[in-house]
């Protein structure tokens, strides 16, 4: 590491330590007005009462104010539910809004500061570093990552993971400790949708300007390979436009939030009766955005798989691709080449597939009769589950939280039923293959190492056999390490693909016979 | 069912032992000192630099080999009784075979230099030298390479990686002069410097001198008189067949293992393959020893024809082979020959950046294109081996010049420069074609 990089990373971490500081800052005294404010009319007459040895009460910490405000309301449901009457019970989670407006104190008045000081400083510090590989001349460098700690499942690895983790837990699930780290996107909420940061504005804030700062490094990186260039350039355009800027424009004009580049099954809740109903009563642009979400992956996913393969969306649009690709980048050579996870791989996405066909048809089926059961099974608890499984802990709290454990594309390989259906259309009706060059191969394995899908690519080119793999998100990083040009994403006619090695490799003159293998001759 | 003993698990010897399974029940061993499994050793660079472990160098699972049916033994062979048809392992009862399969690969040379068994000083072949090298490169603060082949390059790269500085003295006056004409030589040479490395041409080593402590090495001394300090050195002067415990044997041997176009020893039911056979009538175009990754895997595959029924001749296609200078890749195919033979006439592409080139080399008379060389630019082997092999004269070659290309998308094409080249040296011009697809067509492509 050299002096600039230094610099950078001392940056980085100076402002990391003074975001994890602002969790600290604030006072949070609940009042009546914010009661008012924040509760349902029939919840304020229910909890008010009760809540009223807390107003006025200074905590200093989200953790003793919500000790307190749970306590309290679980007392009044507890009441309710002796007293028999269940409908009275208080089911909404108040805890986040409530903190929220019960902020106040340092971090509420100087956010603007905190977020430059914070946020804002790991940017620049981060962008230092990045930037310091401008020294190195262009070329692959993927020096001493094995060496690196944190590159390398090592002790950095490990505790960058379970910040991970932990955020994702904190987000999903205990959003109220973490107001003071909204406070400080507030500013930016309001200039984007004109209302305050709610936890999923925060998140998204964040992960954008994670694949910019990361997309950044990727064009540094990869400054001698214009498809890494390209593609990076694409994933931060549609996080930074679709998913973030025109999604929130579009809360701001009381629409629906809608990011025009997700889909079903990725998008799992499409179908589900708010969504539905949120869509269906915004009027013309509502209904095209139904129009277009199944047109997505009815029309879109065919046709443009079909033309490029699973990767005109897996690693040029997609989010959760975007994330793998660039905040993930580091971690890619984490993933599993065995055999064997191959093999989990196949049962848990098509699982995932086949979950989430199941769950929508349910859920259909509700929406258009109304019934919420279908035999002893209710299509609510279906979607709870798999909102708190696949949705929350697998493609969260698992998918980015284990980044540095098991490589940036955990969720995308193991759990993702977009991708899998995708990759269904991409191993058998696509025009994309990755070809391999003759007999150049000299069997280094630095593909098989850097592929994120975990998939041996040096199996298939050391045998002359092109790559069809559904899994393949066509990245190119295979491509871009073979020391010897032996890989290159091509498409072409799909009847062109080698899916079966040659008998004889290019460049063995020998006489081709017809043998009978007796015995399974390939891994795979 | 016959007892098939392969010496050597490299590349050669696996192939061997695949192809032999994939067309037979013979029973298979496998025998190697160096590692349990076959790795790839074109990888030991990556696993030094950081880029790799030694498990991802490794093609195939350990379970492959026996659900295969392959039983593998780690053990040295000190000697080979021929006459009994068994093999003497160090520290281990000895081994009968029905069938040997000699695949013993090679090991560095060494020109008894004065200081070359100092600590600190050696080649690198095996896994144990890869150790060996972690260890007297760690901390240190110069190395010093002796030998400008391929190897010594890598070897320049892998010290960089540790922050380690790196002299090395090149005896030709420019890099590997002798197989890369001029200019890619020049190209090279430039690239290497770019690296700051100490580049030293037209120098040789006389002597390695030890340091204060008398064991380790503690600078050496060039031709010129020149010394130079440093705590580590690497011989990368060529490798020669490791076939030591041969000397003195019915074997026949030579510089390598004697072998016909069978790949057949003297012996019987001896054979010989991969870098340490010694072909005693080489096929058109190719050396009598070659130490090349692909040539191992076409002699395995041979040698498993033969065994299993039907005798195959070796017969290696058009030459090609490839490297990676830093940063910069190179291709080559068919016959680029240092110096450019009298029937020859050659057509060299630079771009103005210094790190991109492209070389056909066409016969005199009917322009048939007989070879390339690519710097930084990606070749397509299947349309280069096509054209070589059809004698596709170099007019057409140029003009259809887009199917050989080989890089990825959104690459710089170069195409067009390069006809323009060609065209401004030529009389005759050249039309370079769209290719066989429309605007609409490449579009969706
Ligand atoms: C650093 C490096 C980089 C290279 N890069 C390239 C490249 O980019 N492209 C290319 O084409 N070629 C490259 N080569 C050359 C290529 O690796 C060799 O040509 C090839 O590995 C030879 O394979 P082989 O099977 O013939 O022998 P080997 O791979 O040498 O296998 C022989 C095995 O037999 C074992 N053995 C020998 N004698 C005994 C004994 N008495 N008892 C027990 N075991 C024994 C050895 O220990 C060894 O494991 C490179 C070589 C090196 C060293
Ligand atoms: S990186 Fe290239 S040379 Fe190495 S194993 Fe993969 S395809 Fe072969
Ligand atoms: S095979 Fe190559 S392109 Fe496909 S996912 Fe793996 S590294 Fe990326």
């Amino acid at each position: 590491m050299n002096k600039i990089q230094r610099i950078g990373l001392g940056l980085f971490i100076i402002g990391f330590l003074v975001w994890i500081a602002t969790l600290t800052m604030g006072k949070f005294t609940l009042t009546d007005q914010v009661l008012k404010d924040n509760l349902k009319p029939e919840h304020y007459e229910q909890l008010h009462s009760s809540l009223a040895p807390m107003l006025n009460k200074t905590y200093d910490t989200p953790f003793g104010f919500n000790k307190d405000l749970s306590h309290t309301i679980e007392q009044v449901n507890e009441g309710y539910k002796v007293q028999n009457q269940m409908d009275k019970v208080i089911n909404d989670s108040y805890a986040f809004a409530l903190t929220k407006a019960a902020s106040h104190g340092y971090i509420r008045d100087s956010n603007l500061l905190l977020f430059w000081a914070s946020i804002g400083l790991s940017i620049v510090g981060a962008l230092i570093y990045i930037l310091a590989g401008l020294r190195k001349l262009p070329g692959n460098k993927n020096d001493n990552i094995y060496h690196n700690p944190a590159t390398s499942r090592g002790w950095v690895g490990i505790i960058i993971g379970t910040f991970l983790i932990l955020f994702y837990i904190v987000i999903y699930f205990f959003p109220q400790y973490i107001v003071n780290w909204t406070l400080l996107v507030d500013p930016l909420s309001r200039v984007l949708s004109g209302t305050p940061a709610g936890q999923w504005f925060l998140y998204g804030t964040l992960y954008t300007l994670a694949i910019l700062v990361m997309g950044v490094r990727m064009l540094i990186k990869y400054r001698h390979n214009r498809y890494q260039q390209v593609r990076t350039v694409s994933v931060m355009f549609f996080q930074l436009s679709f998913a973030f800027i025109i999604a929130e424009i579009l809360i701001s004009l009381s629409l629906p939030y809608y990011d025009f580049k997700n889909m079903w099954p990725l998008d799992y809740d499409f179908f589900f009766e708010w969504h539905l109903d949120s869509l269906t009563s915004s009027g013309q642009l509502g209904l095209f955005m139904l129009v277009w979400g199944i047109a997505l992956f009815t029309i879109g996913v065919p046709l443009f798989t079909y033309l490029y393969g699973k990767r005109w969306y897996c690693s040029w649009v997609c989010g959760c691709g975007g994330l793998a690709e660039t905040l993930g980048d580091p971690y890619r050579q984490l993933s599993d080449k065995s055999l064997k996870a191959w093999k989990v791989e196949r049962y848990m996405v098509y699982g995932v597939l086949v979950f989430v066909v199941v769950m929508t048809a349910m859920v259909l089926y509700t929406y258009f009769t109304g019934q919420s059961n279908i035999g002893p099974i209710s299509s609510y608890s279906v979607r709870s589950i798999y909102g708190f499984w696949i949705g929350a802990l697998f493609s969260g709290v698992v998918g980015v939280g284990f980044y540095p454990l098991m490589g940036n594309r955990v969720w995308c390989r193991y759990g993702c039923p977009l991708a899998a259906y995708i990759g269904i259309v991409q191993r058998f009706k696509s025009r994309f293959r990755i070809t391999t060059n003759g007999g150049q191969c000299i069997s280094c394995g630095n593909c098989s190492t850097y592929c994120e899908m975990g998939i041996d690519v040096r199996w298939y080119a050391q045998r002359g056999q092109d790559v069809v793999r559904a899994s393949c998100v066509g990245c190119g990083i295979c491509s871009a390490v073979c020391p010897r040009g032996v890989l290159n994403l091509e498409n072409a006619e799909p009847g062109s693909r080698v899916m079966i090695a040659p008998e004889v490799l290019m460049g063995n003159d020998m006489p081709v016979i017809k043998t009978q293998a007796r015995t399974t001759g390939s891994q795979n | 069912m016959k007892h098939i003993v392969i010496l050597g698990n490299g590349i050669s010897g696996i192939t061997a032992a695949r192809h032999i399974r994939k067309h037979s029940n013979h029973r298979i061993t496998v025998i190697s000192g160096e590692t349990e499994h076959f790795f790839s050793r074109t990888a030991l660079m990556y696993i030094y630099m950081g880029h790799m472990k030694y498990e991802h160098t490794k093609p195939y699972e350990d379970h492959f080999w026996g659900k295969n049916r392959i039983e593998l033994k780690k053990a040295w062979v000190s000697r080979i009784e021929f006459d009994k048809k068994e093999l003497v392992l160090v520290g281990e009862a000895p081994l009968t075979y029905d069938i040997l399969i000699l695949a013993v690969g090679s090991e560095p040379n060494r020109f008894s230099w004065p200081g070359q068994d100092l600590e600190g000083v050696q080649g690198l072949y095996s896994y144990q030298d890869l150790e060996k090298m972690e260890v007297y490169t760690h901390g240190i603060k110069r190395g010093v390479i002796v030998g400008g082949g391929l190897i010594g390059v890598e070897m320049a790269e892998m010290l960089l990686s540790r922050g380690i500085e790196v002299t090395l003295l090149v005896r030709e006056e420019s890099y590997w002069n002798h197989v890369l004409p001029t200019e890619e030589s020049a190209l090279v040479t430039r690239h290497i410097q770019e690296h700051s490395i100490d580049l030293r041409l037209n120098r040789e080593l006389a002597e390695i001198r030890p340091d204060s402590s008398g064991k380790k090495v503690g600078s050496i001394v060039t031709t010129n008189g020149e010394t130079i300090e440093c705590q580590f050195v690497c011989l990368s002067v060529g490798v020669h067949p490791f076939i030591r415990i041969l000397a003195d044997t019915a074997l026949e041997t030579d510089r390598g293992i004697l072998v016909n176009e069978y790949l057949e020893t003297n012996l019987p039911d001896v054979y010989a393959i991969g870098d340490c056979a010694q072909h005693r009538q080489p096929p058109a175009g190719r050396k009598a020893v070659e130490q090349i990754w692909y040539t191992g895997r076409i002699m395995g595959e041979t040698v498993a024809r033969t065994i299993c029924g039907s005798r195959t001749t070796y017969t290696p296609g058009i030459f090609f082979n490839s490297a990676k200078f830093f940063d910069i890749e190179y291709q080559t195919y068919g016959e680029v020959t240092v110096p450019l033979p009298d029937d020859t006439d050659t057509f060299y592409w630079e771009h103005s950046n210094g790190r991109v080139a492209l070389r056909i080399n066409y016969k005199k008379g009917s322009g048939a294109v007989v070879g390339f060389n690519a710097l930084g630019l990606r070749l397509r082997h299947e349309v280069c081996d096509r054209w070589i092999k059809e004698g596709r004269s170099i007019n057409d070659a140029l003009a259809h010049l887009r199917e050989v290309h080989f890089d990825p998308e959104f690459f710089r094409r170069y195409e067009e420069e390069i006809v323009q080249a060609y065209n401004s040296s030529q009389s005759e011009h050249v039309v370079l074609q769209r290719g066989k697809k429309s605007f609409f067509s490449r579009l969706f492509s």
